[in-house]
């Protein structure tokens, strides 16, 4: 028996965006457009540059300092995105942006068991598109009790659905001297690929300092955007020396930064790096930085992940161009 | 939690508010015609606090009503559903488990939901937040534009029942108050903190209502213990 519509025509709230009010044309076709000019214009600063891309319009890529596999330099993150529950459509929707991000070219999904269904939620899509292969699955271990460790991480694989992770993390740091030698021991033992850990928002940086001097992780996930910059000062160049691969969250500040530049107009240089949006811009911002192997948007929209995707091409902001980046979004 | 300060509200939201009100949309569509039960026995306890007699066996059946209630919502709402997309309602759950309990020993096992008259304006007061929770809370969110099919209502969903059980709370005499308004108050505050933190712009409504309920209580208690304080000539009349 049906919910009765009482005679009212139901208003249907606007899709949930993670870059809300700021209208984002399709990329692509610029992307297209920068053909065998798009050639990466490393600065000097620049000593570990993303992979050039192998044919006009493909996605530049940058190696993972441990092992050299390269990656696009835009994944998929899920917070709060992917949490749509046993919602049938919220699935199906999550499913499409899955393949919209896998045709686009993309590779690392993230996720956490912090995130409410969302592990479940990407579960459903990767089954429902065919469990693509080049999925690189990055998950976290978020469990204040360290012996325990092992059964979420077997809990959210079975979410997944993957056989392995390729990468999982230690959220927020949390329990991390007991939880790492877990994950160390599951890497030296094939059962995981790399392992790191993860902060956001510029808390407990001293500590994740602390693991990145003393432990051998492959990642480190901190927030870093055309704003958040502690993490230049001090992360992003141990990050650099220790050969440890950065991956950012909050690339957009959950919509707060494109909300901030609200209707500004596009700069005249955007061009310059094949941006024809904020949100690329602001990306590219990100993953320029050498130490940045991926940044990590969410979005529940099938257009903005091709865009979002579609940041990983063309021409890199230099040094200059990345600070005149952060000084005019500040200024707005 | 280290650095609690640093975290925002909006820190503590694991979904977007449209997946919040989808989760309505497909709760409502589940347990139809679970709300038209609902609502029947909403006026029936309506019925007997109207009722200027048996008060005694109106304020069990009242409570043994709400009692009803608190678990539906415990068991159908949070545990099998808004769990999907908040692992804090696996808690919330079991708060309404435990507010049905308490309604359960109070207001049916010891019958102390109507042992004495409250003042009038107490009466009218928690009667009017009732009836808020009966007749007008459903309507709000759906006529700023959330849609019907998410309506919320009371008996089987959270801020509506918890918001009538301190309606009647507030107009009837009970001595254990005080318990038995504690986690309905405790849920508005974090209903309205989870609708603030979705910008939702009714997001005040669920706390206001609550602060009233338990300054309107507050009031009366007083006046209680001041009157039970004032010595009485044998005659039954206060001394000047």
């Amino acid at each position: 028996m049906a919910f009765p519509s009482f005679g009212f025509r139901f208003f249907e709230p606007p899709p949930m965006r993670d870059t809300d009010t700021l209208s984002r044309r399709a990329f692509l076709a610029s992307v297209a457009a920068t053909g065998a000019a798009a050639v990466l214009r490393p600065s000097a600063a620049l000593a570990r540059p993303a992979e050039p891309a192998s044919r006009p319009g493909a996605l530049l890529t940058r190696a993972i300092p441990s092992t050299g596999e390269k990656l696009p330099l835009v994944g998929l993150g899920s917070w709060i995105t992917f949490n749509v529950g046993d919602d049938p459509a919220g699935r199906d929707s999550c499913a499409g942006v899955l393949r919209a991000f896998f045709q686009a070219g993309g590779r690392l999904i993230d996720s956490s068991p912090m995130y409410g269904s969302s592990q479940e939620v990407i579960g459903y899509g990767l089954r429902k598109i065919g469990n693509p292969s080049q999925l690189f699955s990055s998950d976290k271990v978020w469990i204040s009790s360290g012996a325990r460790g092992p059964e979420q991480i077997e809990a959210s694989r079975r979410h997944w659905g993957v056989p392995r992770f390729d990468l999982i993390e230690v959220h927020n740091v949390t329990a991390w001297e007991e939880h790492l030698p877990t994950l160390l021991a599951m890497k030296a033992a094939g059962k995981l690929r790399y392992v790191g850990v993860t902060t956001s928002e510029g808390r407990r940086h001293d500590e994740v300092e602390k693991i990145m001097r003393s432990q051998p992780i492959d990642f480190v996930q901190v927030s870093y955007n055309a704003l958040d910059r502690d993490v230049e000062a001090r992360i992003l160049p141990l990050a650099r020396e220790r050969r440890i691969g950065v991956i950012c969250n909050r690339p957009f500040r959950r919509g707060e930064l494109i909300q901030r530049i609200g209707n500004a107009p596009l700069p005249g240089w955007a061009r310059e790096i094949d941006c024809s949006t904020w949100a690329q811009v602001l990306l590219k911002f990100i993953v320029s930085h050498p130490a940045v192997v991926c940044a990590i948007p969410a979005t529940t929209r099938v257009d903005h992940v091709r865009e979002n995707v579609g940041a990983s091409a063309g021409r890199m902001p230099d040094d200059a161009m990345r600070r005149r980046i952060a000084a005019h979004v500040e200024s707005l | 939690m280290s650095e609690w300060w640093t975290y925002h509200l909006s820190d503590f939201l694991l979904f977007s508010a449209r997946t919040y009100y989808r989760l309505f949309e497909i709760y409502n569509a589940a347990i139809w015609p679970a709300q038209v039960a609902a609502v029947v026995l909403g006026i029936w306890i309506a019925r007997l606090a109207l009722s200027p007699r048996e008060t005694r066996r109106g304020g069990r059946l009242a409570a043994a009503i709400l009692a009803a209630c608190w678990t539906w919502v415990a068991i159908a709402f949070h545990s099998r559903r808004y769990s999907t997309i908040n692992w804090a309602a696996v808690y919330f759950a079991w708060a309404f488990a435990l507010e049905a309990a308490l309604l359960l020993w109070f207001g049916v096992v010891r019958a102390r939901l109507e042992v004495e008259r409250p003042s009038r304006f107490a009466r009218r007061a928690g009667l009017a937040i009732f009836f808020f929770a009966l007749v007008v809370l459903p309507f709000v969110s759906p006529l700023l534009g959330r849609g019907w099919k998410g309506v919320e209502i009371f008996g089987v969903a959270p801020d509506p029942t918890a918001v009538a059980t301190l309606g009647i709370l507030t107009a009837s005499g009970c001595w254990r108050r005080g318990s038995l308004m504690f986690l309905p108050a405790i849920w508005c505050a974090v209903s309205g903190f989870t609708l603030l933190a979705m910008k939702s712009p009714v997001s005040w409504i669920p706390p206001l209502v609550a602060a009233i309920a338990i300054v309107v209580s507050a009031a009366q208690a007083r006046g209680r213990r001041k009157r039970e304080r004032t010595p009485s000539d044998v005659s039954g009349l206060p001394v000047s």
